[in-house]
């Protein structure tokens, strides 16, 4: 029976792993330190981590929620490849395989396994929201199904960040200021492509939010843990969309005659503080300040 | 002693929680042009009501036009065993389908009829397809929606930040008045460094949700420790009809991993049956009478109702029994397991394949295929899944005034999992996620009112010394107890002696454990490390909040002496008409707690009528 196949009846056996431990601000640490626990069927390894803190190591930090692969909080890389802590079987490692557990790479590292994303926050407060066409005579919004299965396909991202991880873009070259990456490119693509919305974000995704970095390498798609097809679904269709509007001589000269009726243009909303550069220590206090629209 | 340093920030509403309820309240004091400061454990759109999966509950009448406030008030009342308090429970019903249209304007998604209208899923306990739905993932749909409107209407978001006091005047002369002081702001540390932060605020809305992480099997995030019921006792408020929690039927049992994780009451609302290890369908001989006129008694007509309420056909036959609420479905699987009839490890089966085509199951659970494949390595559109019972929902809380949310100190609102009284004794699948909207945004609206009203507080230095002293001492012990381990004592013990099915001697020895973990929670010690991203510290604070709530429950199951909604007994078996009128309070009072049974506010004629109506 399937329910037998991880061996219930099987006696405690045990796995190493290696995990990061480092604090931002104490100067000189960070090391890969070994820890020894029982597995159990079923275990993934997050469960292995949570055995090393409840045992072994109380000051261990660790982010999670669920632990059901639904809230996008345990992203980490484990053997170097950007994954959800709570949905990776510790029964996919051979027995003499490593398991290194390590913080994502490209956020500033806050401590052990905890890093500081807020940079994708800021970014979410400059992408200007939706705003809807006026509702239908009875009040309500009709939209087909068929319309809304692509964008409802995006909305199932859980800003686990980890395409934003292992983008190169972000990861190794650092552009972060010009290039919103893939996260933020599916949220304007959901928002380009929502039946309702009246605003016209073309020109800041070209300009501000840099889509030309994008080259396609499609490392993003491959480690969604949404399963989500960002790249061939999402930002090639926006590219495309872009490059009609802005690179077709025809289309480029029909927008500048007419521009899209039911669109408003809006400018990219304010940065209320300036981003720090990848690799400085978080601050202190990491309140999120919000300036109002208009 | 050196005086504490701290960093403060002043607001007009302060929200503390930001799942889908504390996010409703801030976009709705934001609104009112107000000063609004949103403090989550979390990252912002981590909460648990992510994990909300079936859909939200709401009279739109858009698949079965027979629909209205009215049927849903009716089934909510009867869901919750008329415990429920009937103003939140009509309020609820009335705005339900106004908060989720206005989540379309936000920019949410709902799956859709076939004209292009929100579409409705049939959900344990509600008459008629009423949970607008987005696949399995409706609670992520939600706070993402909230979440990207929210950051775009001025307001602050305080993340990582944990709350371990409120600040105000405690209260003043027990007895005489309800009202028992008022609230200032509150004190705090951020996890990412433990440094102290002070929060000025003219009102405070509490949002944190529930206490799932005090049972051993559960399906609670780990932020799920009662946090806003704690600090809002410790402050002089009132908890109330606590003994109600719910045991939502179908948790995965194995493997052990990932056992008490939720799977949705959806896959039983697309047609999923629960079978015995001898394949027979349990629920026919579990139909409560409260329900037998309603209820189909054949495997015919159950799914002759089926599919003709899924296909938009108003069907003449009766509910299947599977949908019968979650108290009594979570009751029926325990008693299959007990008597020997269960799966192999523990539960029953679910059974989807036999019932939908693989292609219907993967697009409209998605994420239960995914998350058995992963986690349990069965395959659903091939096989049963194995459920069990898994604790998942407090319907008790902060008692609050059903018109304004506010609790009995002045400018402490409460709304959503961790309020009391919308629910009674047993809440129907669906109510949690339209209670978070209705009562987010008159928790919201009430505290800016207040607010508006409200010169300036001033908060009390002598306490904030106090709260940071009390902060820091399990760094300061010499040698104590490791708060992981107390923690897990804390689940075997809440599990096995306040459970699914309680009584008298369990309880007493419920509450003589709890003392013990009460003792041991008082010497837990921070080892090692400093305090920045400090688990062990973090979980210190959590288990305080979580005894204090653990024991409220156990003092009100042992006095409710009756079967009733989420708590049942087996020495009590039934209900019992002298509990049906009355809720359960408790307070903090001469440095114990004290219970009161309060009488239930007396219904109206014209609600009574409602009550008493027919929709055919």
């Amino acid at each position: 029976m399937a329910h037998e196949r991880e061996g219930a009846g099987s006696s405690a056996t045990k796995a190493t792993l290696k995990i990061w431990r480092a604090d931002a601000e104490v100067a000189g640490s960070g090391e890969l330190v070994a820890y020894e626990v029982e597995t159990y069927p079923g275990m993934v390894v997050l469960d292995a981590i949570h055995a090393v803190q409840a045992k072994q190591a109380p000051d261990l930090a660790v982010r999670w929620n669920c632990k059901a692969g639904r809230c996008g909080s345990c992203s980490a890389e484990i053997n170097g490849k950007p994954k959800l802590l709570c949905m990776t079987r510790m029964s996919t490692f051979a027995p003499a395989e490593p398991i290194v557990v390590t913080p994502m790479k490209t956020w500033p590292l806050i401590k052990d396994l905890v890093t500081d994303v807020s940079h994708n926050y800021r970014v979410a407060k400059k992408i200007p929201p939706f705003a809807p066409r006026p509702r239908d005579a009875d009040g309500r919004w009709r939209m087909q199904q068929e319309d809304i299965d692509r964008i409802q396909e995006f909305r199932k991202c859980i800003e686990c960040f980890l395409c934003q991880d292992v983008c190169h873009v972000l990861r190794d070259h650092h552009e972060t200021e010009e290039f919103v990456g893939p996260r933020f490119l599916i949220h304007l693509a959901t928002l380009d492509m929502h039946p309702l919305d009246t605003v016209d974000r073309r020109p800041m995704i070209k300009d501000e939010f840099g889509i030309g970095y994008c080259n396609i390498t499609r490392c993003c798609t491959e480690v969604c843990p949404e399963h989500i097809v960002l790249t061939d679904n999402g930002i090639i269709p926006l590219k495309e969309r872009v490059a009609d509007d802005f690179y077709d001589p025809l289309r480029w000269i029909a927008r500048k005659l007419f521009p899209p009726k039911h669109k408003k243009r809006l400018p990219v909303l304010p940065d209320a503080e300036p981003a720090r550069p990848l690799g400085v220590p978080a601050p202190a206090n990491r309140a999120e300040t919000v300036d109002a629209e208009e | 002693m050196a005086e504490t340093k701290y960093e403060t920030h002043q607001h007009d509403v302060l929200v503390i929680g930001a799942g889908g309820a504390g996010l409703r309240a801030a976009i709705e004091a934001s609104a009112m042009g107000l000063s609004v400061g949103l403090i989550c454990k979390s990252l912002l759109g981590k909460a648990h009501t992510v994990m909300a999966e079936g859909g939200v509950a709401a009279a739109l009448g858009n698949v079965e036009p027979r629909d209205s406030w009215k049927v849903h008030f009716r089934d909510t009342m009867k869901g919750g065993r008329y415990l429920n308090q009937w103003r939140m429970a009509q309020l609820h019903a009335m705005e339900a389908p106004a908060r989720v249209n206005e989540l379309e304007e936000w920019g949410a998604l709902f799956d859709r009829t076939k004209d292009g209208r929100i579409l409705q899923r049939n959900f344990g306990g509600h008459k008629y397809p009423r949970l607008a739905h987005v696949g399995d993932r409706t609670g992520l749909e939600m706070i993402r929606t909230l979440q990207q409107h929210g950051v775009h209407t001025g307001m602050q978001v305080y993340m990582e930040c944990t709350v371990t006091r409120l600040l105000g005047d405690g209260p003043s002369g027990a007895g005489a008045s309800r009202r028992r002081g008022r609230v200032t702001g509150c004190f705090g540390y951020w996890r990412e460094n433990g440094k102290f932060v002070v929060f000025e605020a003219k009102a405070v809305v509490l949002a944190t949700g529930g206490i799932g992480r005090a049972f051993k099997i559960n399906s609670n995030s780990w932020e799920c420790t009662g946090d806003g019921q704690a600090l809002a006792y410790l402050l002089g408020a009132e908890l109330m009809d606590q003994e109600f929690m719910q045991f939502h039927p179908t948790g995965m049992v194995w493997p052990p991993s990932v056992r008490g994780t939720l799977i949705t009451e959806g896959v039983r609302g697309e047609g999923g049956t629960l079978r015995n290890k001898d394949k027979k369908r349990i629920m026919f001989d579990y139909i409560h009478p409260l329900y037998a006129s309603e209820t189909a008694d054949t495997e015919e007509e159950a799914d002759r109702w089926l599919a003709e309420s899924t296909s938009g056909v108003a069907s003449t036959a009766r509910r299947t029994p599977d949908l019968l609420p979650r108290d009594i479905v979570a009751r029926a699987i325990h008693t299959e397991v007990k008597e020997g009839r269960g799966s192999p490890h523990g539960g029953v089966f679910l059974d989807i394949f036999s019932r939908r085509s693989a292609e219907d199951i993967k697009k409209k659970l998605p994420a239960m295929y995914h998350q058995f494949k992963e986690l349990g390595d069965v395959d659903i559109t091939k096989e049963p899944m194995e459920v069990g019972p898994t604790a998942h929902y407090t319907m008790g809380g902060i008692r609050v005034d059903p018109e304004t949310q506010e609790t009995c100190i002045d400018g402490l609102f409460a709304a959503g999992e961790c309020a009391a009284g919308m629910h009674g004794a047993n809440r129907l699948g669906g109510n949690s996620l339209s209670d978070l909207l209705v009562f987010g945004r008159i928790a919201g609206l009430h505290a800016g009112r207040y607010a508006k009203a409200t010169a300036g507080k001033h908060v009390d230095p002598a306490q904030i010394e106090a709260f940071a002293r009390e902060a820091l001492e399990p760094f300061d012990r010499d040698e104590g107890v490791n708060p992981f381990a107390v923690h897990e004592d804390l689940m075997n013990v809440m599990q096995t002696y306040c459970g699914i099915m309680r009584n008298e001697r369990d309880l007493k020895t419920c509450l003589k454990e709890l003392d013990r973990l009460k003792e041991a929670a008082a010497r837990t010690k921070v080892v090692g490390g400093n305090r920045h991203y400090n688990t062990g510290w973090h979980e210190v604070i959590d288990l305080r909040n979580m005894l204090i709530v653990s024991e409220a429950m156990a003092r009100s199951a042992l006095a409710r002496k009756e079967s009733r909604g989420g708590h049942a007994r087996d020495d009590f078996a039934e209900m019992d008409p002298a509990f049906a009128k009355v809720n359960h309070v408790c307070r903090a009072a001469g440095g114990g707690m004290e219970l009161e049974a309060a009488p239930l506010p007396e219904v109206p004629d014209e609600i009574k009528k409602v009550l008493l109506e027919e929709d055919r």
